[in-house]
Formats: C-alpha cells, sequence, structure tokens
C-alpha cells in the first residue's frame, strides 16, 4: 500500500466514528439543542459494545452499543426537556458521570488490571470493483461495516431533514421553537426524538472504536471524540454535506501523522493531533467564511 | 446565548439564600452517601472500602491537611473561577486548559529564576502563570466578543490544545536535561512555595486560594464592578439599557479575570505540589470546578466548602483505591450525581434555575 492510499484509508477510518456522532449531534443542534454530554455518549456506546460483543458476537455488540448511547441521551433529555435545567452543565455532567460509571465497572467486571480482552470484532470488508478503484478504492471501499452504515445515514438524512415535513418542522424549531410550538408541533417529542437518534449514532460511533478499530476497550477512549464531534458540526457549519466534508478533514488531520512520518519528518505529533481543534477555532473566527449558528440554539425553549 | 440567572428578591432574600444554600449541601451530602453505599454494598468488605475512605480524607490530621486540603487548593481557585465566570454569564468550561497554560508559563519562570530570585520565585511564577491563564482565557473571550462565538466550544477546544500544548512543551523545549522522562526539571528546593507547617505537604497556596475566596466575595458584594458584572449575567439587556453598564467589556473582564484565578491555581500544583510540569498535572481539576461551583450555588465563600468536600472526596477515592481496591473513577460518579442533583433540586423545590431560567427576561437573546 502506498502512503497515500495508507493516509486515505487512515482519514476515512478516523472519520468515521466522527462522522457517525457529528451527523447525530448535527440533528440535535438543528433542533435548537446542543448535547455537550456527546463524550459522554460515545463512551458508554463503547462500553455497551464491549459488553454485547463480548456476549453475543459483533453484531450484538452494534445494537448494545446503539442501545447504551440512547439510554444517556435519554438522560441528557429528562433534565433538559422536563427538569429543564442548563444543558450545557447537564452535558458536562453526564460527560463525568459516564466516565466514571465505565471506568468503575470497567474495572470492576473486568479486573483493576484492565488485562487485555479479546473480543470479536469486524474486520473490512471489500465492495466489489468499487474497491479496485486506484488510490481511493481501498481507502473508501475496504472499511469495516460501520463506514457503510455512515455512507448511508448521510443521504438518508439529508433527504429526511430537506425533504420531509417533519424535517422541516424540525429545522424551524432550531430557528424559532415558539413559532414551532404555535403551528401546533409537538415541541418536546420533536426534540426527544433527535436526541434519541443521536443517542443512537453517538453509541454506535463507541461501538465502532471498540468493535471495528481497537478491538478491546480502554477507560476514557473516547478521548474527546464527543467534543471533535461538536467542533465538526460547527465546522461543517451545520449542514449534512459540510459535516461529511469537516469530518473527513479531521480524519485526515489525525493521518497526516502516518504521512510525515512516511516522508520521515520530525514533526512533533502533537501538534498534528492540535491541529484540527486549532482549525476550528480559526473556521469559528470566520477565517473560512461566517459561520451562522441555528437562532436558537443553546437557548431554552419559552414555553 | 447561554446565561446563568439568579433571581434575587431583596427582602426574603437571606432567609431564601440560607434555604438554598443547606438544601444544596444535604442534596450533595445524599448523593454522596449514596454512591458510596452502592459502592460498598457491591463490595466484598464494605467496612474496609468506607475505612479506607476515612482515613484517606479526613481520618488524620495528616490526611485532612496533606490529602483534603492539598487537593482541595485547586478546586478552590478554579470553583471560583467557574463561579466567577457563570455569575456574568460567561460559559467559561475551560478551566483544565487555562490551569495548564497557568502552570506551563509558571513551571518555566521557577525553573528560569529559581537559582538567582530563590524564595521570591514561587510568587513570580504564580502572577506568571496568572497572566498566562488570563491570557488563554482571553482567546476565547475575544472570540466572544469579536466574533460570537459560544465560549462554550471554544474554551472546550482550547482545553485540548493546551493538554497537547503541554504535551509537547515536556517532550520538546522543556523536557528535563537527560531526555528520558516527558515532563520539566525538578523546580529546586529554594524556589518552592513554602510548606504552612513542617510535618504537613500542605503550602502556602491554600491561604492564597482562602484569600482568593473572601476577596471575590467582597469584590462581588460590595463593589460597583462586582455589581456590573452581577447585573451584566443576571440581564444583559437590562444592564445595558437600564443600567447604562458597558455588557461586553464588563462579561470579557470577568472571563480574563476568571482564566486568572485558573491560571493561578495551576502555577500553585507546580510550585507547591508537584514541582515539575507534565501531561497528567490535573486530574481533571477544571471540569470538576463546575460541580464546585455549582454546589455553592456560585457563593465564592460557599465555594471555599464545597471544594474541601470534593478535596476530601477525592482525596479519600484515592485512598480507596490504595487499600480496598475500588477504582477511584467512583468519585467521578458522586460529582456528577451531585451536579444533576442540584439542578433537579433546584427546578422541583425552589425553582432556583441555573441558566435554563423561564423568566422571559434572562431567555431573551443577549442583544
Amino acid at each position: 500500500m502506498s502512503a497515500t492510499s495508507a493516509f486515505l484509508e487512515a482519514t476515512v477510518r478516523t472519520a468515521t466514528p466522527l462522522l457517525l456522532a457529528a451527523q447525530g449531534e448535527l440533528l440535535v443542534e438543528r433542533s435548537g439543542l446542543i448535547n455537550i454530554g456527546l463524550e459522554g455518549v460515545i463512551l458508554m456506546g463503547a462500553f455497551g459494545a464491549l459488553a454485547g460483543a463480548g456476549a453475543g458476537g459483533t453484531a450484538l455488540g452494534y445494537v448494545a452499543g446503539a442501545l447504551a448511547g440512547v439510554l444517556v441521551a435519554l438522560v441528557f433529555a429528562f433534565f433538559v426537556l422536563w427538569v429543564r435545567a442548563d444543558q450545557i452543565i447537564t452535558g458536562t455532567a453526564i460527560t463525568v458521570l459516564s466516565l466514571g460509571v465505565t471506568g468503575t465497572l470497567y474495572q470492576m467486571l473486568y479486573g483493576a488490571s484492565g488485562a487485555s480482552l479479546s473480543i470479536p470484532t469486524s474486520g473490512p470488508l471489500s465492495v466489489p470493483v468499487l474497491a479496485r478503484i486506484p488510490m481511493i478504492g481501498s481507502a473508501f471501499f475496504a472499511q469495516p461495516a460501520p463506514t457503510y452504515f455512515a455512507y448511508a445515514v448521510v443521504p438518508l438524512l439529508w433527504w429526511w431533514l430537506h425533504r420531509t415535513h417533519a424535517g422541516l418542522a424540525l429545522r424551524a424549531l432550531g430557528e424559532n421553537a415558539s413559532a414551532v410550538e404555535a403551528a401546533g408541533i409537538p415541541v418536546r417529542t420533536m426534540r426527544l426524538g433527535a436526541l434519541l437518534a443521536a443517542g443512537a449514532l453517538g453509541g454506535l460511533a463507541g461501538a465502532t472504536l471498540v468493535i471495528a478499530q481497537a478491538g478491546t476497550f480502554a477507560e476514557g477512549m473516547s478521548a474527546g471524540r464527543g467534543f471533535i464531534a461538536i467542533a465538526i458540526v460547527v465546522l461543517g457549519r451545520w449542514s449534512v454535506g459540510g459535516v461529511v466534508v469537516a469530518a473527513l478533514l479531521f480524519g485526515a488531520g489525525s493521518a497526516l501523522q502516518f504521512l510525515s512520518q512516511a516522508a520521515g519528518l520530525q514533526l512533533p505529533y502533537q501538534l498534528f493531533l492540535a491541529l484540527p481543534y486549532v482549525l476550528t477555532l480559526a473556521a469559528l473566527a470566520g477565517v473560512a467564511g461566517r459561520v451562522r449558528a441555528p437562532e436558537a440554539l443553546g437557548r431554552v425553549d419559552p414555553a | 446565548m447561554i446565561q446563568i440567572g439568579e433571581r434575587e428578591t431583596r427582602g426574603a432574600r437571606l432567609s431564601g439564600r440560607q434555604r438554598r444554600s443547606a438544601l444544596t449541601l444535604i442534596v450533595g451530602v445524599v448523593a454522596i452517601g449514596a454512591v458510596f453505599v452502592i459502592v460498598a454494598a457491591s463490595h466484598a468488605n464494605a467496612g474496609a472500602v468506607l475505612r479506607a475512605l476515612w482515613n484517606g480524607s479526613l481520618g488524620s490530621w495528616y490526611a485532612l491537611t496533606s490529602g483534603t486540603l492539598v487537593r482541595a487548593t485547586p478546586l478552590i481557585l478554579t470553583g471560583l473561577a467557574t463561579a466567577i465566570a457563570f455569575k456574568a454569564g460567561v460559559f467559561n468550561i475551560g478551566a483544565e486548559g487555562q490551569l495548564l497554560a497557568g502552570a506551563a508559563v509558571a513551571a518555566w519562570v521557577a525553573i528560569a529564576t529559581g537559582h538567582t530570585l530563590g524564595a521570591f520565585t514561587p510568587w513570580l511564577a504564580i502572577a506568571g502563570g496568572a497572566v498566562a491563564g488570563a491570557l488563554w482565557a482571553g482567546v476565547a473571550a475575544l472570540l466572544r466578543a469579536r466574533y460570537q462565538v459560544l465560549e462554550v466550544i471554544s474554551t472546550i477546544l482550547l482545553n485540548f490544545i493546551a493538554v497537547y500544548g503541554v504535551g509537547y512543551l515536556v517532550r520538546g523545549p522543556m523536557q528535563e536535561h537527560l531526555h528520558i522522562y516527558p515532563q520539566t526539571e525538578t523546580i529546586i528546593d529554594s524556589a518552592q512555595l513554602p510548606r504552612l507547617s513542617s510535618g504537613s505537604r500542605l503550602h502556602a497556596g491554600f491561604a492564597l486560594a482562602l484569600v482568593a475566596a473572601i476577596g471575590s466575595w467582597a469584590f462581588l458584594r460590595y463593589t460597583a464592578a462586582g455589581f456590573r458584572l452581577r447585573a451584566s449575567g443576571a440581564s444583559p439587556s437590562a444592564a445595558q439599557t437600564a443600567g447604562e453598564i458597558d455588557v461586553r467589556r464588563t462579561t470579557t473582564r470577568a472571563f480574563l479575570a476568571s482564566g486568572a484565578l485558573s491560571g493561578i491555581a495551576g502555577a500553585i500544583e507546580v510550585t507547591g505540589v508537584t514541582y515539575a510540569l507534565y501531561e497528567n498535572l490535573s486530574p481533571g481539576y477544571g471540569y470538576t470546578a463546575i460541580a464546585v461551583a455549582l454546589l455553592a450555588r456560585l457563593d465564592p465563600l460557599m465555594v471555599i466548602a464545597t471544594a474541601i468536600l470534593f478535596g476530601a472526596l477525592e482525596s479519600g477515592a484515592a485512598a480507596m483505591q490504595r487499600d480496598a481496591g475500588v477504582p477511584s473513577v467512583v468519585a467521578s460518579i458522586v460529582e456528577a450525581s451531585a451536579v444533576l442533583l442540584v439542578l433537579a433540586a433546584g427546578r422541583v423545590k425552589v425553582g432556583w434555575i441555573v441558566g435554563a431560567s423561564r423568566s422571559p427576561a434572562l431567555a431573551a437573546p443577549a442583544e
């Protein structure tokens, strides 16, 4: 494999969980909420996947991961939609809670040493014909199952958001919730739906880390991906296509270190790890054009 | 824009405030108690777990001063930083990054000047840390003031950049001279923060944190600038129109002050506890700070109490892991549960709501 196709392969591999989580967060943010607890959703998804895959194979692992993500999203939804607690504080608390719960359970169930576990993993699946396209074929079409799932989610989400009445209502919700409420649309139910769907996608992102990439679980293995996904939504300017591009950009940023190693450059790897965050800050500041958030983002509905 | 609002009515203020504080404390204690009962119950030797928790936190003078209060020191300062920012309506959750920025600059100052300035060094390092923390927060403050960038997102991004920045420094330009360990040189004895008493690890930074808390309390309560800060946070539009307050300038200053406090926390850790800069310097003090500030209802004096509570919790949890094999991350569950319970209780029982106020004035757009 040449350095370029290795770089592209690493880009897509790193981008997959980010893309899944970010598409979910996009849905949430277009409904006017912001779930800072996404980091916790991913982490719990990863732990759920570990338990599920260990008990009944990779398919059960993905399902368990998604369900664990939904569970965390449900806690967030309860506090934000029913208790009407502050979203940022709830989200932060949920991330800390997930760190604690997964860390404690992991050490209690699998021993304090955290011995390496062998769970069934899902390897790359080559798509006939497409995988043989020079350069990009193996990068995009010889990936584990979650990548193809992400390919399917993107057009589906776009179609739902932009071509259905429910999608229109959800987008309106992010701009002016009281207008939507006045139109007789159940605001809370829509937001709950968005949060739970995002929980499933975030949980799946965590499951991807465990089943399709690491092959094991480690404490805090989400390593900030939830926050990166939130940044990706901003960088992608709250559009489905933009989020895809931004996720690939973050993937490429992380994969750059492979390229620099191949080229024999002695650049510190922290530089590459920090690069996506710096890029997003620059993008937020309007270097890459003004970014416009949904009007009501993070503000609580006046109802 | 998200704001922290605290609605106060003059007449019933004192008793209401005391009632809310008492409720918070009860909620916190109940949360902590409940989780530990669960942990102890699921563990074979519950007595040993609870004994380790007690011995490691409050059980002896040494544990209290060298464990609990040493851990409480950065929590007081970052808790104050969070409380002041939230009071001003600034959602600074970047205390972790600002702490690391302060620690990095303090380590640099202390190593560079330790041999020439001696006992004066740590205080210069703390000043340097304050400036660094303020500058690190200043990036987010600038983005907020000029480009309306949500500080929630920018401060989290800056936290990650700070972690990788420190990772780079301790493996690159600031690595110790043997180039083996990912850390800086150790700060020489004469340039370290003095101990408060000889038999304990408690350092002068704790006293400084107490002074900062009392100072913040007096500032918020008795000065015009403190009033402007509270007014800007409670209702920016009212402060701007009725109070003729320059809200943007006020919130930016509060943001910088918040960063400076976290920077001081980092500087104190380096000069008083670790004596060197390394990546895992902070076990998440900047995130625990949010729980500390919320449980204290953003009251600077209450921050002292809640920081000591969480300091005891973390110190005890470390002992639990050491002596009874219970994962110390269980402390995170306690912290998070306490915050969630405060959120729930605030809504249901006393109507004290963080940010998510139902009051139309607070929910209105910031401009």
